[in-house]
């Protein structure tokens, strides 16, 4: 699969080497499935696909007459032997750098925390990012990977971060147990949203999902839940402190927290596409029927993936409520949902490198566009009192027009024009 | 999935003895118009059958009916001896019928190598879980892998590799579709005119490889086909439908002598 390496990849070798050390103990009962697999592709022609490719090779005399060195196809000339197919190294490499920005945003806490020059407030906004860029990356799965449209992420988000916060607030529960629980409450959410959705093509999805959205802010104000939602009021709650006597503030520590958990996000998100699952998603849209033909089950992957794809706004919302101490109906509005599709759209989508881009513009920019707008009114005195947001839009429209792949694919883009005019010269 | 399963079992639900394929009266409307009326033949395995018919005939309608993405009006069509009107389309692959599309129906982002592996999917099972956690998947993954890449070289596609699918030149799409067809080992392979758009060498060449793919892969092959001498020299029977109705069947040379195809068919291209 054509997916750029991520931040999160380095880590996610080590941790999959890790796994695979492990994996005969570990997994011995799960291997029972796992050998079924094994035998129905050895079961497969494999062996005459070996003596075939030796006939491709015109060295099987038997059948070298029949089609031998016909012109097969332009490069025909090029017939690669067998042997030379064998690299694999190449993936290795490229892991180097993205464990060195993991590493460096991880010892952050150490020496900026200390030396007292990034406050509890810039890591709370560093959080953030993270916080969106995992929810920009579970909607590219959707959206980018699987094609489906959704306007109404937003209320995967509320659901997350609500599950966090009433369980901690109402039922004392350790934050970091309130994530698995938001994690599988948001996939069955997801899942069944996604299965009756998935009749739905296009625009009638795209409506279907900001309906979602839309609804979910008077969900939650709704009067009956009160007692559990704080209705209106919302819920406050109080930043956890760093365990084991660590010399971290909250902000430090969560800012950790999240930094793993945007690394195992990551991680999984590459780990599937890379896997039989990821490549049906993909096929699924490129090319539905297809992916029906080739024995993809379109409408469970389909709905699976609306499933994961929750899975990853949810743990973003949970994530937010814990680090942002705060949550309410109107946080949870249909500007989030558009928000993080903004975010996916502007990043890249359909790119995982592009989602982590898209989380600091999800941050930033929105953030600070009506400001930014403000400024500018100021600073080139216009006659004319803008709107705010207008610049928020202006960018957005030169972006799109100027890097159609958004951030990633403009960059991937530029590298490969440097990289040719390199090898030309 | 069952299907794989039944793939692996070999011979579950078989009737021993059955012709591999039998498509017996089937009918298919799409409102007014008959888009197949009433058609029925055979497919002995091991064999190459050609489906010949002029345009809107109905041969790719026929197909579809095959790969259950249309539900015959009336009619059965038997795999095996057994019916597969009650399959879902997904499971079709697992019950051994590859195809490839008139129109090639390439995953058009993904690299060739990619594509072959999606070729796989009914013959394997990681699920999301394990994938996502990269757990157990390694072995499987491993034997997709080498499959994929054997079949590109198969195909003589090995410059293309990595390359994605969708740029590619249309006679190279052509062959990335075949090898994706071939990937799951099917028992039966549909190919919807793979010789449109091929020069006259690119036609020898497919002619070896479709022989080649029959004996190598022991895959009985339906093979819809313009190319008049190539479906005559290729096929062990041939099958002529003109207007959704069979007209002839029989070996090459028997249908090319039919008076009915002669006049529907031949009698306009036999000299092309
Ligand atoms: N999905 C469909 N809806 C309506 N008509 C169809 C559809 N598919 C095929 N047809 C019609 O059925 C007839 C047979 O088409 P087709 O099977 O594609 O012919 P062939 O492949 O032999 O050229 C044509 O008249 C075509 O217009
Ligand atoms: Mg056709």
């Amino acid at each position: 699969m054509t997916i750029q390496q991520t931040t999160a990849s380095a880590a996610a070798e080590a941790v999959r080497e890790l796994l695979r050390g492990h994996g005969a103990v570990a997994m011995a009962g799960a291997a029972a499935g796992n050998l079924v697999s094994q035998t129905a592709v050895t079961a497969g022609p494999v062996s005459p696909v070996v003596t075939m490719s030796a006939a491709a090779d015109g060295t099987t005399p038997g059948t070298h007459a029949s089609h031998g060195s016909a012109p097969v196809a332009p490069p025909s000339g090029m017939r690669v032997p067998p042997a030379a197919m064998a690299p694999r190294a190449k993936k290795r490499n490229s892991l180097l750098w993205p464990g060195i920005v993991v590493a460096l945003a991880a010892s952050l806490v150490l020496f900026g925390g200390k030396g007292g020059w990034i406050s509890n407030f810039q890591y709370l906004q560093l959080s953030l990012v993270l916080v969106y860029a995992i929810a920009v990356l579970g909607l590219n799965l959707l959206t980018g990977f699987n094609g489906q449209i959704s306007l109404g992420h937003g209320a995967f988000f509320a659901l997350g971060a609500y599950t966090a916060a009433v369980l901690i607030d109402r039922y004392n529960v350790n934050y970091l147990l309130t994530l698995p629980v938001a994690a599988i409450l948001c996939f069955v959410a997801g899942y069944l949203f996604g299965l009756p959705a998935l009749r739905l093509e296009g625009h009638y999805l795209a409506l279907a999902t900001f309906a979602l959205a839309t609804a979910v802010p008077q969900i939650l104000k709704y009067r009956h839940i009160e007692g559990l939602t704080g209705g209106v009021q919302g819920i406050n709650l109080v930043k956890p402190d760093a365990p084991f006597g660590l010399p971290l503030s909250p902000d430090q520590w969560m800012y950790v927290i999240v930094l793993l958990m945007a690394v195992l996000m990551f991680w999984i998100g590459r780990n599937l596409l890379d896997s039989r699952p990821g490549r049906a998603i993909v096929a699924i849209r490129d090319q539905p029927l297809a992916a029906i033909t080739m024995g993809i089950d379109t409408a469970r992957f389909k709905a699976t993936t609306f499933g994961i794809s929750a899975v990853y706004v949810g743990l973003a919302g949970a994530l937010h409520a814990i680090i942002f101490e705060y949550v309410s109906p109107d946080s949870f509005r249909f500007d989030l949902s558009v928000a993080i599709l903004v975010g996916a759209v502007v990043g890249g989508i359909a790119s995982l490198p592009g989602a982590l881009i898209g989380g600091a513009f999800v941050q930033f920019i929105e953030k600070y566009a009506d400001a930014a707008t403000k400024q500018f009114t100021n600073l080139v005195q216009l006659p004319i009192e803008l709107e705010p947001w207008t610049i928020y839009g202006i960018l957005l429209i030169a972006l799109i027009y100027v890097m159609p792949g958004g951030v990633a694919g403009g960059l991937a883009t530029l590298i490969a024009k440097i990289k040719r005019k390199r090898s030309v010269s | 999935m069952v299907a794989s399963v039944e793939k692996v079992g070999g011979s579950l639900g078989t009737v021993p003895g059955a012709p591999l394929l039998s498509v017996r009266s089937v009918t298919v409307r799409f409102g007014g118009i008959v888009a197949l009326n009433g058609v029925s033949f055979d497919i002995s395995e091991g064999h190459i059958v050609g489906l010949i018919g002029p345009n809107g005939a109905g041969k790719t309608t026929l197909f579809n009916c095959l790969s259950r993405l249309y539900q015959p009006t009336e009619g059965d069509i038997l795999y095996k001896g057994k019916s597969i009107l009650q399959s879902p389309p997904y499971a079709i692959a697992g019950v051994g019928m590859g195809r490839t599309f008139q129109n090639v129906a390439l995953f058009d982002n993904m690299s060739v190598l990619d594509n072959v592996k999606v070729g796989c999917h009914s013959v394997s099972q990681a699920g999301f879980l394990k994938s996502a956690f990269g757990v157990g998947v390694g072995a499987e993954e491993a034997r997709i892998e080498a499959r994929a890449r054997e079949l590109v070289a198969f195909m003589d596609l090995l410059p293309y590799t990595d390359m994605r699918a969708g740029p590619l030149p249309f006679p190279i799409r052509k062959r990335v579709e075949l090898a994706r067809a071939l990937a799951s080992g099917p028992s039966l392979l549909l190919l919807d005119e793979p010789a449109a758009g091929l020069n006259h060498a690119e036609v020898d060449v497919l002619k070896a490889q479709i022989r080649r793919v029959r004996d190598l892969q022991n895959v009985t092959v339906l093979l819809v086909e313009h190319h008049m001498s190539l479906v005559m020299s290729v096929s062990d029977r041939v099958v002529a439908i003109d207007f959704g109705k069979k007209l002839a069947e029989g070996t090459p040379a028997e249908v090319q002598r039919n008076a009915d195809v002669v006049r529907a068919y031949l009698g306009t291209e036999a000299h092309a």
